[in-house]
């Protein structure tokens, strides 16, 4: 079983994200810390980058706080490595294909695993582009995982059919951020999906309440947070953690309920 | 790559949302059909002719030719189309595209505003909605443009991410279309992002060096010795390039923007000091830093502030079959004001980094030699930034 799997071994998943070093290293450490101690069962840590397009304003604002923070790559090895000495939570990276490119996608890939990063979610590679990175991940355990869309429709069971880790459900149109409703039929893709692969699928894009949390949760395996955690860093700062943790522990109550 | 589509060498590629890629398999399957259309062809070249004013002239810039003393040198008119600039050649074979595809609203990101005037101006006339998305920077620099875009029915969107110029407008335009596909056509300015767009608009472009090709024919009974363009994403350039690469006698220069120079940070020079990088959906160069941020580019010119280049240019960059200079703010404004004086003719500060190059080739060639430098469009809208930067305060 891939690590990620047991993320998905004991009921419905909740899955936070947070960008590396917003507002700085130190609290996306404690943060993580936090967020693992109050039931996270996957961790998606953002590497910040210049110009990220698949992301609305609230994590676009926390990219740029962490660069001009002075966030790197490096860096964030670092913040993992001192991570796994304690936290056992699978965790993936979210970054865009140039950051992982650039670095040298081979070393890039062979850092994750060594310092013990499960997967990657590169929101700017589809389908028709997972070679740029696939075979690496696959050389060294790190699992690519697949996105699909409402837009998807005919594609979900190509996408499906070659996924690994999880399969991340993208809830709606547009960027991320925070809904106040979700009108996809996620249903209906999560059938779609199930008709091609034994993988899990969780939720993500738009949702930030226990209720959207649960409902989620129950058409899927599990829910994705990402803004709303980044709105209480940006709110908070540095004595944001202890606010990370209550959300997380009551959106993980949520989702124990779906 | 073995499901990758739009390769140019290992350039181009669809390196998008998974939300996007049923939208440019969807434009892909349809420019497919419509361009080997004999009506959709047919109605093209008529708004082309009868709406934009094609073919543009070829001029030959006898004042010039005599001062530099060298090779004769041509100008490629793209400056007198409808709309002033050559953007107009793409945004008609993409809005009639939409237009064929079902689509009711065109978005688009703009630099100098050109791209975004075009695009107004052709929602205008097919009765299509019209958004662009244009960095806070630029709307200052290009206040004249701004107003056009409104008053032809445009609602011109400020995005104020970033360095606030054309990169962000592009990513501020890509985020819309995500967020809106079902009516939406993004008509994208460069022969840049993802598959089919560099095709395309180079396809649609390339209508300048067919009548280049045509018309030094007929003035000269030869074909040009270089072809000289200003490059951002590089749409003017291509189209000049195009039906010149298979002719190996043909020199083609693209004249990238040096800014203050590439030796500086202030630069958008990406074949000068960029890397190979994937951005806005292709593979390319790209000015970025160590880690993959991209840069903060700068230049004088708004259209040519620009972090990355086409995956076409790229690849002909590759194989040297095209040549890619420098060229800074001061030397494009010298040019800017040189073309003014000597010809009569104000040419956009864009297409003045190409004049300026021209200026230092033609005297190191010989005068039975000839030059084509491509106007890519005209410099009303770049007079007051330039008088600002000979110190000059213009209030209208």
């Amino acid at each position: 079983m891939s690590n990620i799997a047991k993320a998905f071994a004991n009921g419905k998943a909740f899955i936070p994200f947070v960008t590396c070093g917003d507002p700085d290293l130190e609290t996306t450490a404690k943060a993580v810390r936090a967020m693992a101690g109050a039931g996270a069962d996957l961790i998606e840590l953002g590497i910040p980058f210049s110009d990220p397009t698949a992301e609305g304003p609230v994590i676009q604002a926390a990219n740029v706080r962490a660069l001009s923070a002075g966030a790197t790559t490096d860096k964030i090895f670092d913040l993992v490595r001192d991570l796994r000495r304690d936290v056992t939570v699978p965790m993936v990276f979210m970054t865009y294909a140039n950051v992982v490119f650039s670095y040298g996608s081979e070393k890039f890939i062979a850092a994750c695993a060594e310092i013990g990063i499960d997967g990657l979610i590169l929101p700017d590679i589809p389908y028709e582009e997972k070679d740029e990175f696939d075979p690496i991940c696959k050389r060294y355990g790190v699992d690519l995982i697949s996105m699909v869309a409402p837009t998807s429709k005919d594609r979900i069971a190509t996408v499906a059919k070659e996924a690994s880790g999880f399969i991340y459900v993208v809830s709606s149109l547009g960027v991320t951020g925070v809904r106040s409703e979700i009108t996809t039929d996620i249903g209906a893709m999560v059938r779609l999906i199930r008709a091609s692969s034994s993988l899990p699928c969780a939720v993500g894009f738009g949702i930030s309440t226990p209720e959207q949390a649960k409902k989620m949760a129950g058409l899927s395996d599990g829910a994705i947070v990402g803004s709303a955690i980044v709105r209480l860093l940006a709110q908070y700062g540095r004595e944001a953690v202890p606010h990370v943790a209550e959300y997380v522990k009551s959106m993980k109550d949520a989702v124990r309920q779906a | 790559m073995t499901n990758s589509k739009g390769r140019f060498g290992i350039h181009g590629g669809q390196y998008i949302p998974e939300t996007l890629m049923n939208a440019v398999q969807e434009l892909e399957t349809a420019y497919g059909h419509y361009k080997d259309d004999p009506d959709f062809q047919a109605e093209l070249t008529g708004l082309l002719n009868d709406y934009a004013g094609r073919p543009s002239r070829l001029y030959f810039a006898g004042k010039v030719t005599a001062d530099l003393g060298g090779a004769k040198v041509y100008l490629k008119r793209e400056d007198l189309n409808h709309t002033g600039a050559h953007k107009i050649n793409n945004v008609l074979g993409q809005a009639l595209l939409a237009k064929k595809m079902g689509k009711t609203r065109l978005i688009a990101e703009t630099g100098a505003g050109q791209h975004g005037v075009a695009t107004a101006t052709a929602a205008a006339l097919m009765g299509m909605e019209c958004v662009v998305f244009m960095g806070e920077e630029d709307t200052k620099r290009q206040a004249l443009n701004v107003y056009r875009m409104r008053l032809l029915g445009a609602e011109v969107i400020p995005v104020t991410t970033g360095t606030g110029t054309l990169k962000d407008a592009c990513s501020a335009a890509f985020r819309e279309w995500t967020n809106r596909i079902a009516d939406t056509h993004y008509c994208l300015g460069s022969v840049m992002g993802p598959h089919p767009f560099p095709t395309m608009v180079r396809d649609f472009q390339s209508v300048i060096s067919r009548e280049i090709k045509a018309q030094l024919m007929e003035k000269e009974g030869r074909l040009p010795d270089a072809v000289i363009a200003c490059v951002g994403g590089g749409s003017n350039a291509i189209g000049a390039f195009y039906h010149f690469i298979g002719d190996p006698s043909v020199r083609l220069i693209g004249c990238e923007a040096a800014g203050r120079g590439v030796d500086t940070a202030e630069t958008a020079a990406t074949i000068a000091t960029g890397r190979l990088g994937i951005f806005h959906g292709m593979k390319s160069y790209f000015c970025q830093d160590e880690y993959g941020q991209i840069a903060p580019v700068y230049s004088i010119s708004a259209g040519l502030d620009y972090p990355g280049i086409g995956p076409e240019h790229a690849h002909l960059h590759d194989t040297g079959r095209a040549e890619y200079v420098p060229v800074t703010d001061e030397e494009a404004v010298e040019a800017f004001e040189y073309l003014s004086r000597m010809e009569g003719i104000i040419p956009a500060i864009e297409s003045a980094h190409a004049v300026a190059y021209a200026r230092k080739l033609a005297p190191a060639m010989g005068r039975d030699q000839i030059i084509v430098v491509n106007i890519s469009g005209r410099g009303d809208k770049d007079c007051a930034a330039i008088a600002r930067y000979r110190g000059e305060d213009l209030h209208e």
